[in-house]
């Protein structure tokens, strides 16, 4: 017995970052919202605070932050010849769940993507020849420019008072800041970390090769701020526990930090946590959907929600799953190349390395993503591919600090994992690390894609999301060719010993990579080649619109949540100023 | 504990920094000695949730050879080890909570996780017996805690190659298990029974909680931030 609810002007499916993010701007618009959020209520007051907060083996191993493995998961297999197996508790990538979702533990790199990364598929043909993208890399230029989208990354930059130095101020370059990224029309809201003594020596050496080092652009207020809605933020405290954990200095942006204190008292909003949805109700005919069905988690009621507008703002495999069992559009099929959700999975391609210094003391436990320095040199098209055999880069992060004891211990390539040798050795190095990432990106492959399993179900007995992934030969040459500027960085630097850990040949789902899941409901031109537009409004269905990187065409070599936080404002303001006063296509096909 | 060696100590000397701060070490690491062996304890904080005598038995033995007494700090069980598996076995984390347990339970390729339908604390419950199986098999009768300390570095060294046979069960999984829970316990606050006095935390030299160095990165740039005594969650409650 599905119960049927008032119908309201709008309803907002996941309550994570960008859920609060529109469900606040359409309240400001007057509608009435209705906030669905499959996990918990996070209320940063009670939750995220000293001393509780800093525990490692509840936040860091136990992963209390992430979506539950027993209501539903993701199946995975590294091609189409083989049984896809569900992952059974997460490991490469993380997805939280509760009021503010993954943005409660995410690292808060906070990027802005090259103007390039928008127009790929045009300037590599323009730079490489017509014929230049091989066949099977199914890359597309994004439906929009870095120019379309400059006013909303400078908005989400002030709800979330990222902290950083600017490269590029309206077409001016600037020293010291990235020199290489697309012209801000604003100074980041508050200044750089201070960085860490491990960025400053990665500086030096990247400065004595000709590269351009910079501070790392962080989303967590250096000094207190006031954001966009009037949320009172505080500063970043260098704690070392950012990773997998949310911040009781109420510094590192969330949507339960920035945007919720406001939107709980907005009287045209309604939160309903442990509210599972299901399924979109989509009418075909009417190219619409009239609502979404939920089941209640904390009492098994199923209601069924109507919505003049539906947002669906989960994480990518929620909106893709959504899509595909709601049977909105056309599934993908890897062996036609027909259909389009599901399409274009990508995913970050990150490689690390560690450098050991004997002669440094680097305070490991102190620290915060936003204290390392970054080069930005080989990302992207920043550099020429003439000859290289690859598309696509990433930046190249160093740094120290940020290492609690039980996930943090380094030690020289060959130490045993245990026994007395181990534990002189994870001593005599424990304040001597400093660690390096190249952010690479994916560019699309037809091979890899999300669909339905065909085995496997969830707790409220639908198929689970299938992935089919794996790393591409593109890919692992692009990292390869990072990992060869890593080592000339180390050398530079002139370490007592170091490690380069390549990416292994087979994407494995165990060790934690990259929570950077993108692509699957992509936006695009038009309906023959993209699941939204524009403006992220559906194609099939003129009422729904999908927020997140599951509308990225592929991933470039930064951090994705910049962007997403862009879209999204630059999704609801063509909501606010064109869709509300005429419900319909807001791109005509 | 005056003559120990400390790691602090050694640390300092090769960063060379003064005396004082070798001082403020070395009263921290003063306080280190145990208060009672987790091993026997039958009442008190350390009585045990859910592990048998065997199994408390082989994570005693085996958590003294994966974190060995020496002058850095006291053994895995005497550093609550042992404890703490036992009340992480028995939480809802060792039940299978938040893990997904439909079937079908196949093989798969190790690119693809753990696919067996055994909760944590099942899979040490099966694992133990197997190991110790093993290892009467091997060792004329006698079981992991049984074995001399020669013979345990030799077992868990075979286990932690794949090389132990163990009856229906992986050994090198189990090993890469019991080595991330033995680390877990002896690395992680002392709330949850393990790292007992801060003993691997004064062996790092980490400081602990409030963790706020904002006006310490300057300050601390390229020299040891040392503290007297770490603090933990309970210091704080």
């Amino acid at each position: 017995m599905v119960t049927k609810l008032k119908e309201v002007d709008a309803v907002v499916i996941g309550v994570g970052l960008t859920g609060p993010m529109i469900a606040k701007e359409l309240t400001m618009a007057g509608l009435t919202v209705v906030g669905l959020e499959r996990g918990p209520d996070r209320r940063p007051h009670e939750e995220f605070v000293l001393p509780r907060i800093r525990d490692e083996l509840k936040y860091g191993a136990r992963m209390e932050l992430m979506q539950d493995n027993s209501v539903d998961t993701v199946t995975f297999r590294n091609n189409s010849d083989m049984t896809a197996l569900p992952i059974r508790r997460w490991g490469a990538f993380l997805p939280g769940e509760g009021v503010g979702g993954t943005s409660n533990h995410w690292g808060g790199l906070h990027w802005r993507y090259l103007p390039t990364d928008f127009k790929l598929k045009t300037t590599l043909r323009e730079r490489y020849g017509a014929n230049a993208i091989p066949a099977d890399m199914t890359i597309e230029d994004w439906p929009l420019s870095y120019d379309d989208l400059e006013p909303f990354y400078d908005k989400f930059d002030k709800l979330c008072g990222v902290s950083g130095k600017a490269g590029n101020l309206n077409g001016q370059k600037i020293d010291g800041g990235n020199v290489f990224e697309g012209p801000r029309a604003n100074e980041y809201p508050n200044k750089a970390l201070k960085s860490s003594e491990g960025g400053l020596m990665y500086a030096a050496a990247c400065k004595s090769l000709g590269f351009h080092p910079f501070p790392a652009p962080f989303s967590a207020a250096s000094a207190p701020y006031t954001n966009i809605y009037g949320v009172t933020l505080g500063s970043c405290e260098y704690c070392g526990f950012c990773g997998r954990n949310s911040c009781e200095a109420n510094a590192k942006a969330s949507g339960a930090t920035n945007v919720m204190p406001v939107l709980r008292s907005e009287p045209k909003f309604e939160l309903r946590t442990r509210a599972f949805v299901t399924k979109l109700n989509y009418d075909k005919q009417a190219k619409k959907v009239s609502g979404v069905f939920y089941t209640d988690m904390k009492t098994g009621e199923e209601y069924e929600q109507p919505a003049n507008i539906v947002v669906l703002a989960g994480f990518v495999f929620s909106n893709v799953h959504m899509m595909l069992y709601s049977g909105i559009g056309e599934p993908y099929d890897p062996k036609t190349g027909k259909g389009l959700v599901g399409k274009n999975y990508c995913y970050q391609f990150e490689a690390p390395a560690t450098a050991f210094f004997e002669n440094k003391n680097l305070n490991p436990f102190m620290g915060a993503p936003g204290d390392a320095v970054i080069i930005d040199d080989f990302n992207g098209e920043n550099f020429d591919h003439t000859g290289l055999g690859f598309f696509g880069g990433g930046y190249i992060r160093g740094g120290s600090g940020g290492a609690p004891p039980i996930g943090g211990r380094d030690v020289p390539e060959g130490t045993p994992s245990w026994g007395s040798q181990w534990k002189k050795e994870t001593v005599r190095w424990y304040y001597h690390v400093v660690d390096f990432n190249t952010q690479g990106s994916v560019y699309a492959n037809r091979a890899n894609y999300l669909d339905l399993d065909p085995t496997y179900k969830d707790s409220v007995g639908r198929p689970l999301p299938r992935l089919t992934y794996n790393g591409t030969d593109n890919d692992h040459k692009m990292s390869a060719y990072l990992l060869t500027k890593v080592d000339a960085i180390i050398k530079a630097m002139n370490p007592s010993s170091y490690e380069i850990r390549p990416r292994p040949k087979m994407f494995t789902v165990v060790p934690y990579q990259s929570t950077h899941n993108t692509g699957g409901t992509m936006m695009g031109s038009a309906p023959g080649n993209s699941v939204v537009n524009r403006y992220l409004q559906a194609w099939d269905a003129h009422n729904l619109f999908i927020m997140g990187a599951s509308v990225f065409p592929q991933q470039p070599g930064y951090n994705p949540t910049g962007t997403v936080g862009a879209l999204a404002y630059w999704s609801v303001e063509k909501i606010k100023t064109d869709y509300l006063k005429s419900p319909g296509p807001l791109v005509h096909a | 504990m005056a003559d120990i060696k400390l790691p602090r100590r050694e640390f300092l000397k090769g960063a060379g920094v003064g005396a004082a701060g070798v001082a403020a070490a070395a009263s921290g690491i003063a306080a280190c000695t145990p208060q009672q062996s987790a091993s026997n304890a039958s009442t008190g904080p350390d009585a045990r949730q859910v592990l048998t005598p065997e199994e408390d038995a082989f994570f005693t033995a085996a958590t003294d050879t994966i974190i060995p007494k020496d002058e850095l700090s006291p053994s895995g069980s005497e550093c609550g080890c042992v404890t703490f598996i036992d009340r992480q076995l028995a939480s809802a984390w060792g039940g299978g909570a938040k893990m997904y347990r439909t079937g079908p339970f196949l093989k798969g390729t190790p690119e693809q996780g753990y696919q067996l339908p055994l909760t944590p604390h099942q899979f040490f419950v099966a694992g133990v017996r197997a190991a110790n199986e093993w290892s009467e098999k091997t060792y004329g009768g006698k079981v992991f805690a049984a074995l001399t300390p020669e013979q345990r570095i030799e077992a868990l060294t075979a286990m932690q190659q794949g090389k132990a046979e163990f009856n229906g069960f992986d050994s090198r999984l189990f090993f890469q298990r019991l080595l991330t829970i033995t680390m877990e316990g002896f690395f992680s606050d002392p709330i949850y029974g393990g790292n007992k006095n801060k003993a691997s935390w004064r062996m790092l030299g980490f400081p602990g909680l409030p963790a706020t160095y904002a006006d310490k990165i300057d300050e601390y740039r390229n020299k040891p931030y040392v503290v007297a005594e770490p603090q933990s969650i309970a210091d704080f409650s």
